[in-house]
């Protein structure tokens, strides 16, 4: 059996509707934990006191928006390539979720920067990336909406997010190059010295799993829905034909 | 091809509008930013580069939604589909006509535009140089947004919404140009990326244009 | 030069509208469609021009043989008649337009610019490019729509000069084009049975969605 099987869409409404429980679960045991342990149980910075708590929300948003835009990419070229109508879906149900973690970071960092650097917003290079690639999500949201006929819709979304894909990076390194910043580096990478402290360390992975797992969560539930709106589309369209 | 440049020419001249719509605008953007800003000239001087490129993309962005909207109106699009001329190569030449009708003026009306803006001497030629080298990119980018949007009856808004985020590093690329060059400082990085990205634009983004105008035709 | 079309069906917004199309199109030979309004003719034409995929099926035409015609006539309404026709004689890399202008009944029009000329005349421009672009096949979609009999008549002529010179004309129309020789092709039988999705390869949706 190929891994193929799973666009089909009657073999995806099975596996998701199993799945789909199992991912909500998950998500609000990873979720409650880390946030808990994060909140509750970790001390405070000693130069950022208590908003260095918002770091549980902030960053893996922050990582998921990016993250759900690569899916999204994935996605469309899987449609382009292959023409497997779940995977188009799929993209078309993420978009809306990326974008809400886009604006959850950008909202979460201005209160984060509000106390930290005196200030709700700086036109920091990682800000205004964020900034543009919520600009790319809403043109390709409303590229969706626009567009009558489902296949042709996924067709130029498609297109679009290969393209605003370049551009999109085209755009991080332009804004790096315009301005150096503010921003704290990377709170997680492989290199030491760059990272959080060990004592939040573990609760915010356990956060960003969770995260992981809660888009997991929604996105098959939108696609389930959209798989189904299709559905009922199709259904009545051949209504009126008969 | 040849006669495709000729004809979308003569159609933007024979029909006005297109051709000195964008003009106009980008003057009315710098007439009006000293009656909003003051008129100090330093504060006016440093923000100049800045001010001339926002006003050529979105005197770009004005005419984007004609390029493809009267072909598709009328079925020549339906017919130069079908015709033995690349989609590819019409589309390209469409951004080239519309640079030609938009980008070129707006890079040579500049200076102009420059002098009411009160930008140091040393920018007026980065200024020039950076508009003739991006902003064929804008018609580019634009032409692939128009492609997106063609058929669709509110086009005109969507339009942009799509390709303002696509215009992100023309501008910061662009403006960094003359920003630096009125301030003598080196320009040769930002000037490079400028014009690698017209040029990877130009190379590559006609053939997206073309995917999507198919999928629109069919 | 023959255009063969095979077992073919095609679909209109996603839904299958034709299955199982076939004929045979020779040099020399008219076919003319026929069948009710929806039942898809246009769906047919336009996929047989290249601008949509057939849901199934094939048909094979020899590249560049064709020239295809639709409901609008794609005229610019700033540029004369004749700029009209050379800039298409430039597109398809063929000579003169004289000779198109002068078929079509055309000479005397030919410095007016198309916003000034009528509905009919118009027409007779729109149908005077297929002379300019050398294409053995003509498609054509409704060619008669808004003219009069005398013009109807020309253009009767003009098919059957291009038949006579080894072309093929495949023709959608509800009006006798008085070509007697034409064949006629009743799409009514090639309905597709309701119900039928098109999805390309992705079976499964169609399951899914049965």
């Amino acid at each position: 059996m190929s891994i193929w099987e799973y666009a089909n869409p009657k073999k995806f409404m099975q596996t998701s509707a199993w799945l789909l429980p199992w991912a909500v679960g998950l998500t609000v045991l990873c979720l409650g934990i880390g946030l808990i342990w994060g909140f509750f149980f970790t001390p405070d910075d000693y130069k950022q006191g208590a908003t260095v708590k918002i770091i549980y929300i902030h960053v893996p948003a922050a990582m998921m928006a990016i993250n759900v835009w690569v899916m999204m990419l994935v996605t469309s070229l899987i449609w382009i390539v292959r023409r497997h109508h779940v995977s188009a879906l799929a993209a078309k149900a993420a978009a809306p979720i990326g974008l809400t973690f886009t604006l959850i970071a950008l909202v979460t960092g201005a209160f984060w920067g509000q106390p930290m650097w005196g200030t709700w917003w700086a036109w920091d290079p990682r800000l205004t990336s964020f900034l543009v690639l919520c600009l790319f999500y809403l043109g390709y949201i409303a590229l969706w909406q626009a567009v009558e006929n489902p296949d042709t819709a996924a067709d130029l979304t498609g297109v679009l997010c290969v393209v605003g894909s370049v551009f999109a990076m085209l755009s991080r390194y332009a804004v790096n190059f315009w301005n150096q910043g503010l921003h704290q580096g990377a709170s997680l990478s492989m290199d030491a010295k760059e990272n959080v402290s060990d004592v939040f360390w573990l609760p915010l992975l356990i956060c960003i799993a969770g995260f992981v797992l809660l888009f997991i969560a929604l996105v098959l539930m939108r696609t389930r829905t959209e798989i189904r709106t299709r559905r009922a589309q199709a259904l009545m369209a051949r209504e009126r034909l008969a | 091809m040849i006669a495709l440049l000729i004809r979308d020419l003569r159609l933007a001249f024979r029909t006005g509008g297109g051709f000195g719509l964008g003009l106009a605008f980008f003057l009315l953007v710098a007439v009006l930013v000293p009656l909003g800003v003051g008129p100090e000239g330093g504060t006016l001087g440093k923000i100049a580069p800045g001010i001339l490129w926002v006003g050529a993309l979105l005197a770009c962005l004005l005419s984007l939604d004609r390029i493809f909207a009267l072909d598709f109106e009328d079925g020549s699009l339906d017919l130069l589909a079908t015709s033995p001329l690349p989609m590819e190569g019409a589309v390209a030449v469409k951004s080239l006509a519309h640079w030609l009708v938009t980008g070129l003026p707006l890079t040579l009306a500049a200076p102009a535009l420059g002098i009411l803006l009160n930008l140091p001497p040393a920018g007026y030629g980065w200024l020039v140089l950076s508009l003739a080298l991006g902003t064929p990119a804008l018609s580019v980018i634009g032409t692939f947004g128009a492609a997106l949007t063609v058929g669709l009856k509110r086009g005109g808004l969507l339009l942009s919404l799509l390709v303002l985020p696509l215009y992100v590093p023309t501008l910061i690329f662009g403006a960094e140009v003359v920003k630096r060059g009125a301030a003598g400082m080196e320009v040769a990085t930002p000037l490079a990326l400028l014009a690698a990205i017209t040029a990877g634009a130009a190379g590559l983004l006609p053939f997206a244009s073309a995917a999507a105008i198919r999928v629109n035709l069919r | 030069m023959e255009m063969v079309v095979t077992d073919l069906a095609v679909a209109r917004g996603g839904l299958v509208v034709l299955e199982g199309v076939g004929f045979t199109l020779r040099p020399g030979q008219a076919l003319v469609l026929r069948g009710p309004n929806g039942i898809g003719k246009t769906t047919l034409l336009r996929t047989l021009a290249g601008l949509q995929p057939p849901v199934a099926g094939r048909a094979s035409v020899p590249a560049e043989s064709l020239a295809y015609s639709s409901h609008a006539d794609g005229l610019k309404a700033t540029l004369t008649a004749a700029e009209n026709l050379v800039f298409w004689a430039s597109v398809y890399g063929t000579g003169t337009v004289e000779a198109a202008l002068a078929g079509m009944n055309l000479l005397s029009l030919r410095d007016r610019r198309a916003a000034n000329l009528s509905a009919g005349q118009k027409r007779r421009l729109g149908l005077a490019r297929l002379l300019v672009t050398g294409r053995p096949i003509w498609v054509l979609d409704e060619p008669t729509v808004s003219l009069d009999t005398a013009s109807v008549a020309l253009f009767a002529g003009v098919v059957r000069a291009h038949l006579a010179a080894g072309g093929a004309a495949l023709i959608a129309t509800h009006i006798d084009l008085g070509l007697d020789e034409a064949e006629i092709l009743d799409l009514s039988p090639f309905r597709a049975a309701p119900g039928a999705f098109a999805h390309g390869p992705d079976r499964g949706f169609a399951e899914a969605f049965g």
